[in-house]
């Protein structure tokens, strides 16, 4: 196979590859969960809460169950009586964070199918197995559930409330998690400012909303007592965990793949009651199940995100310095923490962003409600304090009259004080060192796309005497990627001499098959064609932990290249054997090892795993076992930390208060970027999913704890006509942290444009002083301030 | 969802259609173009035990000239409506309106008669037919009736019509010679449902305002026709003053619900905005036919 | 329960019966029984448009519609678009400007398109960015799609190269 490119090119890393993944998905050929289909297979439905907070009484399937077509029906006491809940605890925070951050933490387990309470709408409570979903719906309609409904928590500040009812009895309070976090003085700093200032910030409630919805298919093999599941999500390895544990099996008897995954965000990011249950009945009804929730049924599932209140106080002296600042924090879990106190954690840790502010002190409580179980999504934490921060910075210009832009480099870390320690503890334990980066280069590179500050300000001012108004919006943050514990890959060199690589990452659309095969054709010198990769498949790397937290570009590849270092010695030692030379005389070349200098000599990665083969006439050196394969774990030693800062000019349309705008930047910088168009198309869309956040799409409960947009018709998500002219400026500062270079960046995008908005309507509606310290930036709310002014 | 079991009876004929809707009343539906009818059936809200599919009978499709005003069947695609040469000429309100439905995937299958039948308080052809005073014509086992716009919608997604009874002929008027109109909306995402929109035919006379109509969707429990709006503006012109006293009239004829995507009071406030901005647009494109 | 039907469809112009009871959607129809999971189901209830096929030359969301009333229809779907192992040009805009990440909505992106650019009159950028607002994508933030759109559009109707501005977003009224 040609090498040209490799080799012209420098290497596949840093080139933007086409995609591999590309043509099965275009040719209509792609494996999504949906649509697998297998002799004998069987549709699994739910039949879901109707109400916030009930606690049930009786559930009664046998009509259900009688029903022609259907072969199998539970309730609640059919599930628990066979299935323990999920561990609350689905991700165990490292010791390392729980001695330097204060927690107290009690978090609920999930029962897949509960049958003392239901605790939010949609949570199930019966179970149906018929021949087609069509028919599995008809049977849900013939359970009758006896429901006694209870007072619902409908959010955050009604469970709080004295007396309030308790979402789960036996842990005695509605916060699942108490944290408290302190760098410096922590709230004493205040004292000392000149000014202090006092806010509010809200910030709503919406969800990762990906095209595809979950689905589960599962099948049971008697002869070889193997569970096969296929599951829409990002963490195929914690899926067998579950399963297994709840199963009572091996984990190597359980095999978790996730086929083509249509999008995750974050929101298939952790193990729901499903991936259990259809398992389960797998192995009950001996038959494949399938099971496929409809959208309705996603948006009251799948888990929500967001939906935190922080009350802000910030501290500055006369020239905008920000001293101190504090945070007290709500996170509206909903029902069920499968993530833990993590969204809370990085928000505790991100808060700073970019600034170097000596003083802070944050306390949190994640509270639990009769809402949607609460996980990450895109920016997972971080959306909520930049948004905090990012406003505050604003005011606090305001407060001084200086520019939002100026007061923001006057606070921001320069470049030479990078590696720059922060002095909080980040979720993994380590002590948090923002390993490289330029804030102000890349503040500055943002404001010069849209013309420069001076010339924004100008125009600013000839629009308001034209009775136009235009506002600038600002937004940096900064990015802790590449989190542990860790990640798995094994590297094998196939008999064919073709360089197999496996890995735990679990991708939804980020090209992960195409990244990985760039990595090991590098590390390998191979066309990249000779390169096969497997993702998301328990049954290919033991272990493994898969795609969140924007983090597989940094451990996959780590992972990678401890297993190809491994294996990069015994085909050394091999190759040395073969053609009896030292083996500093070689080096790899055309898909073999060659010596230096002598084109004739050489041996093929073919010939080399001939030779290494075990048995009789193999060519191993002594002291060299058969085999070439390795499996390694990388663990990474901490984050590494990618940043952006953004900007937008608007207009707002005194009648209506819409929003027009005129352009979006994003200066966006995660280390060497290993595919540059693919990383493009990951801040983008993370950016139009900002957006969309921003002001579109919201999960509305009313007071009774009833969700109000519980479809695509009222869930609004972002079409091509809401997206504004983006520009996305790739700046890369390499990371410190590992062999590339690289840092991650799939959240990236999405964590700014909220406050970015909300800032540039304020800047637009300075004349009127208003201040807009929640999202969804709302129209209505915006053409009040020129109905009140006049 | 999926939806309910159902019978799918499939009528080549009218009469055929109008036979079945009698006989399997009150429970049957008539399926026309089912860009609104199957998602509701999707989620099991909406549950009939018949469906009289009208989308073989090909009698009912069809854009005629009938002299003062055209003549559109009932099945009639809304895709078709768009591209139809004679609507963009001789009932501009119509082909507006028709732009901003949906999206053209919905438009490839919605039809005119359906739109006007599900009677969505936000719909453009309500508050279009009710503008223009159309003519709407149903038919029944028991014979033919006309219902003007104005007494054809009756409450939210609620019609005159009798349950075995469905839409055959919407007869539009034509446009005036030198009139101008325009259908300005205002919603959340493209083609969506408008939060508020007006529907406005103007004809002018140099500054003077000859003949308008306005009717306004999304901000009441049907389209709701300006008269008041009508009136200011056709005593005083297209004065500033004019527009906003007219602006203020639409808004205080609305009688808007509040939900997740605007509020009364926003509503209201936009009906105004919308009033103004289809009649400048409207007198605009008057102006340029003069 | 309602008996089941035979349909024949002729689907990217082969001739395919199936059985289907009346309620049975086209979508499910053409996944589930003819076994072409190319169409893809994201929301059941018109909004996402993941399920449009093209029905006698006409994009339609096929979740809105019976399966019963295709009986007859000329069909094409995403399996259809490729002729003799070449893709057709759309496909590959699709690749070259990264207009696909995760796949699933890719099907319903496709036909729209398709039907969009050949027949529709109004191919500026404006209009094909209203006209793809039709289908959503929740992974790439639409950049990569109207570009491949607007290329094709370009190649189809050979209208003069565009550079750049469109009609931004954000606002929607007149």
């Amino acid at each position: 196979m040609d090498d040209s490119v490799r080799r012209e090119s420098g290497g596949y890393i840093g080139q933007s590859v086409p995609r591999r993944e590309d043509k099965n998905l275009l040719l209509g050929q792609g494996n999504f969960v949906a649509d697998i289909q297998l002799p004998g297979m069987v549709h699994a439905a739910f039949a879901r809460s109707p109400l916030p907070h009930a606690k049930i009484v009786s559930v009664d399937v046998t009509a259900a169950r009688a029903m022609d077509g259907v072969c199998f029906a539970a309730s609640g006491d059919d599930v628990m009586a066979a299935l323990p809940p999920i561990n609350g605890m689905q991700v165990v925070a490292p010791q390392g964070w729980r001695d330097r951050v204060d927690t107290d933490i009690l978090i609920p387990d999930q029962p897949l199918i509960p049958n003392d309470k239901l605790r939010y709408v949609g949570e199930a409570f019966a179970l149906v197995v018929a021949d087609s979903r069509y028919i599995a719906e008809d049977a849900l309609e013939l359970i009758e559930p006896d429901l006694k409904a209870l007072q619902p928590l409908p959010d955050a500040e009604s469970a709080l409330v004295d007396g309030a009812p308790l979402v789960h009895e036996h842990l005695g309070r509605n916060v699942a998690a108490f944290l408290h976090a302190k760098k410096g003085a922590g709230a004493e700093g205040l004292e000392a400012a000149s000014h202090r200032l006092k806010r509010r910030f809200v910030h709503h409630r919406y969800a990762a909303m990906p095209m595809e919805c979950r689905g589960v298919v599962a099948d049971y093999d008697t002869r070889t007592d193997t569970l096969t599941i296929w599951s829409s999500t990002q963490v195929v390895h914690w899926v067998r965990r579950e399963v297994a544990t709840a199963l009572g099996m091996p984990e190597e008897r359980v095999r978790c793949i996730a086929p083509d995954v249509g999008g995750g965000f974050g929101g298939k990011g952790h193990v729901y009651p499903e991936d259990i249950l259809v398992a389960w009945l797998a192995r009950e009804i001996g038959r494949p199940v399938k099971w496929v929730e409809d959208r309705h049924e996603h948006i009251l599932n799948a888990a929500h995100s967001r939906d935190n209140i922080y009350d802000v106080e910030i501290g500055f002296d006369d020239d905008g310095k920000i001293l101190a600042l504090t945070s007290s924090f709500l996170v509206d879990s909903g029902a069920y923490t499968p993530v833990g106190a993590g969204i809370a954690g990085n928000s505790i840790a991100h808060m700073l962003g970019p600034y170097h502010i000596e003083n802070y002190e944050t306390d949190c409580k994640v509270v639990l409600t009769n809402r949607t179980p609460n996980a990450p999504y895109r920016g997972a934490g971080r959306p909520e304090v930049a948004f905090a921060m990012e406003r505050s910075v604003d005011l606090v210009a305001n407060h001084l009259g200086l520019d939002p832009a100026e007061v923001r480099f006057r606070n921001m870390i320069p470049p030479e004080d990078m590696p720059y320690e922060v002095g909080l503890t980040y979720r993994d334990g380590v002590a948090m060192v923002y390993d490289s980066g330029d804030y102000p280069s890349a503040l500055r590179s943002a404001l010069a796309e849209l013309g420069g500050l001076e010339t924004i300000r100008q125009r600013q001012k000839d629009a308001l005497s034209e009775g136009r108004y235009l506002g600038l919006g600002l937004g940096c943050y900064v990015e802790g990627t590449g989190v542990g514990p860790f990640e798995g890959a094994t590297v094998k060199i196939d008999p064919t001499g073709k360089i197999m690589v496996a890995t735990g990452a679990c991708p939804q659309g980020q090209g992960h098959e195409t990244i990985f095969a760039q990595f090991a054709a590098d590390m390998w010198q191979v066309p990249i064609d000779d390169v096969f990769v497997t993702v998301a498949d328990t049954g290919h790397v033991t272990q493994g932990y898969g795609t969140i937290a924007s983090r597989s570009t940094v451990t996959a590849s780590g992972a990678i290249k401890l297993a190809t270092d491994e294996v990069h010695e015994k085909v050394f030692a091999i190759a040395a054997n073969l053609l009896e030379t030292a083996e500093t005389d070689l080096e790899l070349r055309d898909a073999g090892v060659g010596v230096k200098g002598v084109p004739d000599m050489h041996v093929s990665y073919r010939d080399i795993a001939t030779a290494a083969k075990p048995g009789w006439g193999h060519q191993r050196p002594d002291g060299v076992v058969a085999g070439l394969e390795s499996t390694s774990y990388y663990e990474p030693p901490t984050v590494t930390w990618s940043y952006a800062a953004n900007a937008t000019l608007v207009e707002i349309d005194p009648e209506t208060g819409q929003i027009a705008i005129e352009k979006y930047v994003e200066v966006h910088d995660a280390g060497v970027l290993v595919n540059p168009k693919l990383a493009d198309g990951q801040v983008k869309g993370g950016l139009v999913q900002g957006l969309g956040g921003a002001l579109l799409e919201e999960l509305a409960y009313d007071d009774h704890g009833q969700l109000l947009t519980g479809s695509l018709m009222d869930y609004l998500l972002p079409s091509a006509s809401d997206v504004p002219p983006l520009a996305v400026i790739h700046q890369e500062t390499p990371s410190l942290l590992n062999a590339f270079g690289v840092k991650g960046l799939g959240e990236g995008g999405a964590i700014a444009p909220p406050v970015v908005i909300a800032n540039a309507v304020c800047d637009a509606l300075r004349p009127f002083k208003a201040e807009l310290n929640s999202t969804p930036v709302r129209w209505a709310e915006i053409a009040m301030f020129f109905d009140q002014n006049g | 969802m999926k939806p309910a079991s159902f019978d799918h009876l499939l009528p080549t004929s009218l009469h055929e259609a109008l036979e079945m809707l009698n006989t399997h009343a009150p429970d049957a539906r008539p399926l026309a173009g089912g860009q609104s009818l199957v998602p509701m059936m999707n989620f099991r809200l909406a549950r009939p035990t018949v469906l009289v599919d009208l989308n073989r009978i090909s009698d009912l499709a069809y854009i005629s000239d009938a002299g003062d005003h055209l003549a559109i069947g009932a099945m009639t695609r809304e895709r078709t409506i768009e591209n139809s040469g004679l609507v963009r000429t001789a009932t501009p309100l119509l082909y507006d309106a028709t732009l901003h439905i949906g999206h053209l995937p919905i438009r490839s299958r919605g039809t005119i008669g359906g739109s006007l039948s599900n009677a969505d308080p936000a719909a453009e052809y309500p508050a279009t037919v009710l503008a223009l005073d159309a003519t709407l014509v149903a038919q029944s086992v028991r014979g033919e009736r006309t219902i003007p716009a104005a007494e054809f919608f009756d409450g939210v997604m609620t019609t005159t019509l009798e349950p075995d009874e469905i839409l055959t002929e919407i007869r539009m008027p034509k446009a005036p010679p030198g009139s101008g109109s325009a259908l300005v909306e205002i919603s959340r995402r493209h083609g969506d449902f408008a939060l508020a929109g007006v529907a406005a035919q103007i004809t002018l006379d140099g500054n003077s305002v000859t003949d308008i109509r306005l009717a306004a969707c999304g901000v009441g429990p049907g389209p709701i026709r300006l008269a008041e709006s009508e009136m200011i503006l056709r005593e005083r012109g297209l004065s500033d003053d004019a527009l906003a006293a007219a602006g203020g009239a639409a808004a205080a004829a609305t009688d808007p619900d509040g939900d997740v995507h605007a509020t009364a009071a926003y509503r209201r406030k936009l009906a105004g905005v919308m009033t103004k901005r289809a009649v400048g647009k409207a007198a605009a494109r008057a102006r340029q036919s003069a | 329960m309602t008996a089941k039907r035979s349909i024949t469809v002729i689907v990217n112009g082969e001739c395919l019966t199936g059985e289907a009871e009346p309620r049975m959607l086209l979508a499910d129809f053409l996944r589930d029984e003819l076994r072409r999971t190319g169409t893809h189901v994201g929301c059941e209830h018109g909004v996402c448009g993941a399920c449009t096929v093209i029905i006698d030359g006409d994009a339609v969301r096929s979740c809105l519609m019976f399966a019963v009333q295709a009986d007859g229809a000329e069909i094409s779907t995403i399996e259809g678009l490729a002729t003799n192992g070449e893709m057709h040009p759309l496909q590959k805009l699709f690749s070259e400007h990264h207009a696909l990440q995760c796949g699933f909505c890719t099907p319903g992106m496709l036909m729209t398109a398709i039907d969009l650019v050949h027949n529709s009159n109004d191919h500026s950028p404006g209009a094909i960015r209203i006209g793809m607002s039709a289908a959503l994508c929740r992974c790439t933030g639409y950049v990569g799609i109207i570009d491949a759109v607007m290329e094709y559009a370009r190649q189809v109707h050979g209208d003069p190269a565009v550079t750049g501005d469109e009609t931004g977003g954000g606002r929607h009224d007149g």
